[in-house]
């Protein structure tokens, strides 16, 4: 497919340098992307992707380098001019609006107009209806942003997208909270771009997706290209080993270990609204996975447990065999369950604050000295749990809003796990992490779970569950559908459950 | 979607009604043609400022010195008129809304520029101008008989049976509601209010809006100060002080969200139509002094709370509703 050496290309990046403070996020960085072509960047967290498409789409000013559009050399100083060149991207943070409508969302920057230079809402509205078509999202084009869910909202910065009639499309971890279904939506709508001559920038962590989309791939490592070249002609493997600069194991490192007595007892859990009738038991040492598509009702529930949720539910939870009448989150956490969400940008990292304060927050009360916080004990914490989950930036001092998006995900999931839990709900833990740090991840995991510690994991990625949980329990539309242990794990039975195409089993079995 | 908005709006409405019947139960002489005359005469300003001070707090930011701006402007066109007695009325709306604009560009460049945070930089102006006041009049009062004749009476020109301030008020609050509407600005407005960076993102050009919605602001206030001069026939130092904190008041009552990125025009005028009204009312139906400052303070923090329970995340079902198409996923 690659074969453009003649031909110019739509955006070429040359010698590209980015300085943040100290930190240099882009070295001589190059890359190009011809018409009709599918370009994969991948690399490590922080390797400097998202940097590259802020640079080129006028969000980031270069040190130096050279950005050429159709050959022509360009200085993109604002979002405007990088639109105007035909380049626009999906971010990897949401970018959209939610107060406000899907028409507004979609032509927000770059509206229609009526000769007499008033909005012409009517021909937005048409238009909207025709991108969300061809997004296949059957809503109205004047609902409100947030009440869509996010998945759903992904849908619609990607129907913006298109709006644009860009040459140049980027995607940064689009598919990040996308589900399986909308995923292959999101492959037609790439195709059909390529095919129509644009030029799509692909960034993803799942080799899966940029085996299955892309025709050629740029590898970034510490802010520097190291390779490119057709998809066709390399594996999986040459290209994490380009990636991280050493061989990296992408097996789930399950451990044997002995499961123990009952200790997390959920019966009947329901409310009404977003799930119905869910038991199960988690046992000590156990790995308890949920499976289902996104928007199944699976971090609903954990939310509800955690006592987060904005509404009341019946049924009972008791922990170690007493009844857990937890009123808020601290509670809970007292109790020694903790909870990784699922946003952990929204949701998890208090952004302004540093790697340290970050990690160190709900450990402060167990580390101080009386009413005085220990500086020392905590910087010690947050640099082993640093450690272990391969946070990279320049010191633990650093706030969390400079990092990565991956290395912004690895310290809200050091917090919770550095709080020494019995029992931790992880919600979609390896969302947005690279290969090097997902194995990371998974052997704390199995490590902490050796030393008594007890796991909810929550997860779309079936390899991932099927791989670290000794249970799994599928849920579709609020309500468990399945359940399955290791001996009779099957990928294609999951998913059958997970998207209806099979019925659920009889109650008795899912008990 | 828009329903929960608009019936804020209707409820605020319906309620400004009941409040001028209420009063007119009392007072009669409170809803006779010429009493609802006086009311929507007095009403005007503080729905010019209102909407004024809206635009702004939907950036996420805060103009404080709105009164202040009101009362510097009111002093310089009426120490003007006083001195240029012979020209042509027109004049003096217009430079009421130069000056005012200007002292708005001030208030503009030093937020969008030098990136200060709104409150501290309006909080600062109000203090300059109201200093500039003393500076430019010498402490001294410019009153009623001081005023060349027109200025005082053209405001006053009834059409169809209202004021002219009435008149002015409508347009402001039409001109804007158009403006919010119906435009690239205005709806770039909300998103920059909503989430300034993912504004950044769409190519909004974030400090050339913010600059000049200071300006805008900053000339309704001048504008203002016309009309206030006129309205009570004097200028000094003290004009206006502590009105800011009413066209706030006002816009919080009218459902705008303090935190930015959500509110309507409508919604702020029904607020300073209610609000104003009330402070109308208190004295007329016989509240005290002391009474009517807690009684007004309380409505204000009871229309917040309001606001707040409307705006409640919206219920995401995920169960399916009793027919199996109302599922979501
Ligand atoms: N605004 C900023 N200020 C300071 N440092 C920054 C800023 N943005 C990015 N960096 C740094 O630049 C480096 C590259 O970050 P970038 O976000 O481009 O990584 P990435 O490849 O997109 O990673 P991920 O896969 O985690 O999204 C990181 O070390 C990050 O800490
Ligand atoms: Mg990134």
């Amino acid at each position: 497919m690659a074969v453009h050496e003649n031909t110019t290309p739509l955006v070429e990046l040359e010698g590209i340098n980015k300085i943040f403070g100290g930190i240099h996020a882009l070295r001589d960085a190059h890359c190009r992307i011809h018409a009709g072509e599918v370009v994969a960047l991948v690399g490590e967290n922080g390797a400097g992707k998202s940097t590259l498409v802020k640079t080129m789409t006028g969000l980031y000013q270069p040190n130096s380098g050279t950005i050429r559009v159709k050959g022509q050399a360009v200085r993109l100083a604002t979002a405007k001019a990088a639109s105007e060149y035909g380049i626009t991207a999906i971010h990897q943070e949401t970018t959209l609006f939610e107060e406000l409508s899907i028409v507004e969302n979609i032509f927000m920057g770059h509206p229609r107009t009526k000769p007499s230079g008033l909005l012409d809402w009517a021909a937005m509205r048409s238009e909207a209806r025709e991108h969300l078509e061809r997004v296949n999202l059957d809503v109205e084009p004047t609902t409100l942003l947030k009440q869509l869910s996010l998945g759903q909202q992904h849908m619609v910065a990607i129907a913006r997208a298109l709006a644009e009639a860009a040459d140049v499309v980027i995607m940064d971890e689009p598919t990040a909270s996308l589900s399986s279904n909308e995923i292959e939506k999101l492959y037609v709508i790439i195709e059909k771009l390529r095919d129509l001559g644009k030029g799509i920038l692909f960034i993803s962590h799942k080799f899966d997706e940029v085996f299955r989309i892309a025709d050629r791939y740029v590898v970034f490592r510490d802010g520097a290209f190291v390779g490119d070249g057709n998809i066709a002609e390399v594996t999986e493997h040459d290209l994490v080993k380009m990636m991280v600069g050493r061989e990296v194991g992408t097996v789930f490192p399950k451990r044997a270990v002995e499961i123990g007595a009952p200790l997390l007892e959920v019966a009947s859990l329901s409310n009404g609204i977003e799930f119905k009738d869910v038991s199960f038991t988690l046992h000590k040492r156990e790995i308890l996975g949920f499976y289902g598509l996104v928007g199944a009702g699976r971090s609903e529930v954990m939310r509800a447990i955690m006592a987060l949720s904005p509404y009341p539910f019946t049924g009972q939870i008791r922990l170690d065999g007493v009844p857990a009448n937890w009123k808020i989150c601290g509670d809970a956490i007292d109790a020694g369950v903790v909870y990784v969400p699922e946003d952990r940008r929204n949701q998890g990292a208090i952004l302004p604050l540093s790697i340290r304060d970050n990690i160190a927050l709900p450990s402060m009360k167990r580390l101080a000295r009386g009413i005085w916080p220990d500086k020392s004990a905590e910087r010690r914490l947050a640099q082993e749990y640093g450690r272990v989950f391969e946070i990279r930036a320049a010191s633990i001092e650093q706030p969390v809003e400079d990092l990565s998006g991956g290395n912004q995900q690895k310290v809200v999931l050091a917090r919770w796990l550095a709080t020494n839990p019995d029992v931790v709900i992880v919600d979609e833990p390896t969302r947005g992490i690279d290969v090097g740090a997902k194995s990371a991840v998974h052997e704390a995991l199995a490590e902490m779970v050796e030393q008594d510690l007890s796991v909810l994991l929550v997860s779309s990625e079936l390899p991932e569950l099927m791989g670290m949980a000794d249970r799994i329990i599928v849920m579709r539309l609020g309500e468990m559908v399945a359940e399955f242990t290791r001996d009779d794990f099957s990928a294609e039975l999951i998913a059958a459950y997970a998207t209806g195409a099979r019925a659920p089993q009889p109650a008795r079995e899912v008990a | 979607m828009l329903n929960v908005l608009k019936s804020r709006e209707a409820l605020l409405a319906a309620s400004w009604l009941a409040l001028i019947a209420l009063a007119g139960s009392i007072t009669p002489n409170f809803v006779s043609i010429q009493g609802l005359r006086d009311l929507m005469t007095d009403l005007s300003i503080l729905v010019v400022l209102a909407v004024a001070q809206m635009i702004v707090i939907l950036i996420r930011g805060i103009d404080l010195s709105v009164a202040a701006n009101l009362a510097f402007t009111g002093m310089v066109v009426a120490l003007l008129s006083v001195a240029n007695p012979g020209l042509p009325t027109v004049v003096w709306p217009l430079v009421c809304i130069v000056v005012g604009a200007m002292v708005g560009m001030l208030n503009g460049a030093l937020i969008a520029e030098l990136q200060i945070p709104p409150i501290v930089v309006t909080l600062g102006t109000m203090s300059i101008w109201r200093g500039m006041i003393f500076v430019i009049s010498g402490g001294s009062w410019v009153v009623q008989h001081q005023f060349p004749e027109g200025y005082l009476a053209v405001p006053r020109t009834q059409i169809l049976g209202l004021t002219l301030f009435f008149w002015i008020g409508l347009t402001v609050a039409a001109g804007m509601w158009l403006v919010m509407t119906q435009t690239r600005f205005g709806r770039e407005l909300y998103g920059m209010g909503g989430n300034p960076r993912a504004a950044q993102y769409a190519g909004v050009r974030v400090k050339h809006h913010e600059f000049w919605v200071y300006t805008i602001t900053g000339a309704l206030a001048g504008l203002s100060g016309w009309l206030w001069t006129s309205r009570y026939a004097m200028a000094n130092t003290d004009v206006a002080a502590g009105f800011e904190l009413q066209t706030v008041a006002a816009c919080v009552i009218g459902g705008v969200a303090i935190a930015g990125g959500a509110g309507t025009v409508i919604g702020a005028v029904f607020g300073a139509l209610f609000l104003g009204t009330l402070y109308n009312i208190l004295p007329v139906i016989g509240v005290s002094q002391f009474w009517q400052q807690a009684l007004s303070g309380a409505i204000i923090l009871l229309a917040v709370y309001f606001n707040m329970i409307s705006r409640k995340p919206p219920v995401r079902r995920i169960l399916p509703l009793a027919s199996p198409q109302g599922a979501g996923e």
